[in-house]
């Protein structure tokens, strides 16, 4: 499965440009590593959201596989349905190519609303690659906090203001509970560690069975750092290992990257505007906060790939 | 916010919501984010806690319905507001707070539907749904204001409606109410009444939840306060327990479809223009009411007896105040940004004492007022 850049610039991957995701937003980019790395047909599902919106604008599509959009909360419920036929299908020999199923979702889409709908694809077992891009906000509908937000980022339903500075409470660990549904395959990954990423897609998809890919996305706009800041602060968000990269493979954690010196987890709050006041003298408890669950998390997943690894 | 100013201010109706909510006395909102509601969502997270409220963002619309029910039934007043998508999933919710008879206001600011539909287009296409949208028979109140500023008293109205009647009430807004400005008096939109929750008096190991007093409309007390208090979605006797009898069945829904019946003057709402010798009867309800009233005033420019019956509060259906003109008019128009809903209504009303005639389009665009004095000559 290894991955050659010359063999992959030849390759014609189904998802344009012209599409019209902002400059510097992850999802497109995820989309298109996902793809380049598929050798199989894919059919894929995507739920609402800026993904869904700015690729499917009347009367163009940006997607060369066929695509279905439902509702925010069912892509996964949807993408059961598809892969059920398929199956159906394949065993009465009506169908005899080898097609993967991807659904693809936002943080709000996949962590929120959707959780149940995800939740129940995998427990059902149907052979399904779910992504979510994780860029800790609804973007699409002008930035309001999800259970992906970090502590104290600032959002339009999380404003900061004298009393309550940005959102309260930490983040959920969606790919803990992914893990803890016991499916073959979930990992961790950003579009800024490429190589990683497509790796860990053509895993996902060679298992039988479902597996979920939680991917850290930049949003330029939610995040208020400079278009062409994504691919480096994905990379800082890594280094500093607020976003390890890891997979658990039938059971089994496997840290798949560890920063030669980790650090602060202030280089990669510093650079986004909606963390900004978390810099101000009286916040910074909150600072300490972050950073600690950052080490909680990182430390508990170096015991889990170690343990496993013995 | 311009909750203390006085004179004549420019709002946009969901900022003019989120305005009279708080007058109202609104100190909980559980929301969720959904095109072209999320304003209210955002105000609130910005608003509320400054008076003392609660704002919290939920999963989804199914949470956030739960939530303002869990909140109203503490006795707090609470609100919560979405669109197309987000309302069919409160449905079940709506149908539990109607039954329970716990108080909630809830805005679904339209859009084009069905399904995701044109998320930032108008529409009233869920008339009907706010009617019926929720299984089995029960009461609910719909409201349409036509314009901002009855955006603002239809909210303080809404919330009294509600906490009065104990009954769900749905703010129905459509896109353009929702997303235009206009300019509001402070002074005439926060002149309307406000009417309050019933309390229990006496003491408290009498207290029955459900037990009529003769209104129709049993005191509320609150959850947590030391009054034995059951809540359920079974049928329930006076205590709240479940009571499945058939006999039981029969009084508990007399009551909850009769209350609304009995408190017509606490919900009915109705603005007539011009219909004293009118012969052709618009019947209109939100923003196409706009485009109606100028087409009337040029109609009438050109000596055209027309009149306009703009109904505010869309559920119940104002029926005894329509069925007035049966024998007047010749010919009733119903503009609706839908295929053909409170047009049903109306003909219903009517029967054959005059052809209702619609003019729908449901693809996200407005009325112009040419297009409604176009019908109202041809009527002629």
């Amino acid at each position: 499965m290894a991955i050659n850049l010359r063999e992959l610039s030849k390759k014609t991957i189904p998802f344009t440009g012209g599409h019209r995701m902002c400059a510097g937003c992850g999802a497109p980019i995820i989309v298109r590593q996902v793809l380049a790395a598929a050798e199989q047909p894919i059919a894929a599902g995507v739920a609402t959201g800026c993904l869904e919106v700015a690729t499917t604008i009347y009367p163009y599509s940006a997607w060369g596989t066929p695509l279905i959009h439902n509702a925010f909360e069912n892509v996964a419920a949807t993408v059961s349905g598809i892969e059920m036929a398929y199956r159906a299908l394949k065993a009465r020999g009506a169908v005899d190519k080898d097609i993967k199923f991807v659904a693809f979702g936002g943080d709000g889409g996949t962590y929120d609303i959707g959780l149940q709908s995800l939740s129940g694809a995998m427990e059902r077992g149907h052979d399904m690659v779910y992504i979510c891009y994780d860029n800790g906000a609804y973007m699409n509908t002008g930035i309001q906090r999800s259970s992906a937000t970090p502590l104290g980022a600032e959002t339009s339903t999380s404003p900061v203001g004298k009393r309550i500075p940005g959102k309260p409470g930490h983040r959920k660990n969606l790919t803990n509970i992914m893990a803890a549904h016991d499916i073959p395959y979930v990992a961790q990954t950003t579009p800024a560690h490429w190589r990683d990423l497509m790796t860990k897609v053509k895993k996902a998809l060679a298992v039988e069975g479902p597996a979920f890919l939680n991917i850290l996305s930049s949003c330029p706009l939610g995040w208020r750092i400079p278009d062409d800041s994504s691919i480096s602060i994905l990379r800082l968000a890594v280094d500093t290992c607020f976003w390890p990269l890891f997979e658990v493979e039938n059971g089994s954690y496997q840290m798949n990257y560890e920063p030669k010196e980790k650090k602060p987890l202030s280089d990669w709050l510093k650079p986004q505007g909606r963390f900004r006041h978390l810099f101000r003298p009286e916040n910074k408890h909150i600072l300490e906060e972050l950073q600690a669950e950052v080490d909680r998390n990182w430390e508990r997943l170096l015991r889990l790939s170690k343990y496993d690894s013995e | 916010m311009n909750l203390n100013k006085t004179g004549t201010h420019l709002f946009q109706g969901n900022e003019a919501v989120v305005e009279a909510a708080i007058l109202s006395g609104c100190r909980f909102f559980a929301g969720y984010p959904i095109t072209p509601s999320t304003e209210i969502a955002e105000l609130m997270a910005v608003e509320l806690p400054k008076v003392g409220g609660r704002f919290i963002q939920m999963e989804d619309e199914i949470g956030s319905m739960g939530a303002v029910i869990g909140a109203s039934l503490t006795g707090t007043k609470a609100m919560t507001a979405t669109s197309g998508p987000g309302f069919s999933l409160k449905q079940e919710n709506i149908g539990y707070a109607s039954f329970t008879e716990t108080p909630v206001v809830v805005v679904n600011v339209q859009r084009v539907g069905p399904s995701t539909g044109m998320p930032t287009a108008p529409s009233q296409g869920d008339v009907m749904q706010a009617r019926w949208g929720t299984h089995g028979d029960h009461p609910v109140v719909a409201i349409a204001p036509g314009s901002v500023a009855e955006a603002y008293t239809a909210t303080i109205r809404a919330f009294s409606i509600s906490e009065f009647l104990r009954v769900p009430v749905i703010l129905l807004l459509d896109e353009v109410i929702g997303h235009m400005r206009e300019g509001v008096s402070v002074e005439d939109v926060q002149a309307v009444e406000h009417l309050e929750r019933k309390r229990p008096k006496g003491s408290k190991s009498d207290f029955r939840p459900y037990r009529d007093d003769g209104s129709g409309v049993p005191p509320m007390a609150n959850f947590g306060d030391g009054y034995r208090f059951h809540v359920t979605g079974l049928f329930h006797d006076e205590r709240g327990y479940p009571d499945l009898s058939p006999e039981w069945a029969r009084t508990l829904m007399k009551r909850l479809m009769g209350k609304l019946d009995a408190h017509r003057d606490v919900h009915e709402w109705v603005e007539e223009t011009e219909t004293d010798d009118a012969e052709i009867l618009i019947v209109s309800y939100g923003s196409p009411a706009q485009a109606a009233t100028s087409a009337l005033r040029q109609a009438r420019a050109e000596g055209l007896r027309v009149g306009q019956f703009r109904v505010v509060t869309v559920w119940p259906f104002p029926e005894d105040a329509l069925a007035k003109y049966k024998g007047q008019v010749r010919a009733v128009l119903v503009p609706e940004m839908n295929l053909g809903q409170l047009r049903l209504e109306v003909e219903r009303v009517m029967g054959d004492a005059a052809p209702v005639l619609g003019l729908h389009r449901a693809d996200g665009e407005l009325f112009k007022p040419a297009e409604i004095l176009e019908k109202i000559r041809e009527v002629d």
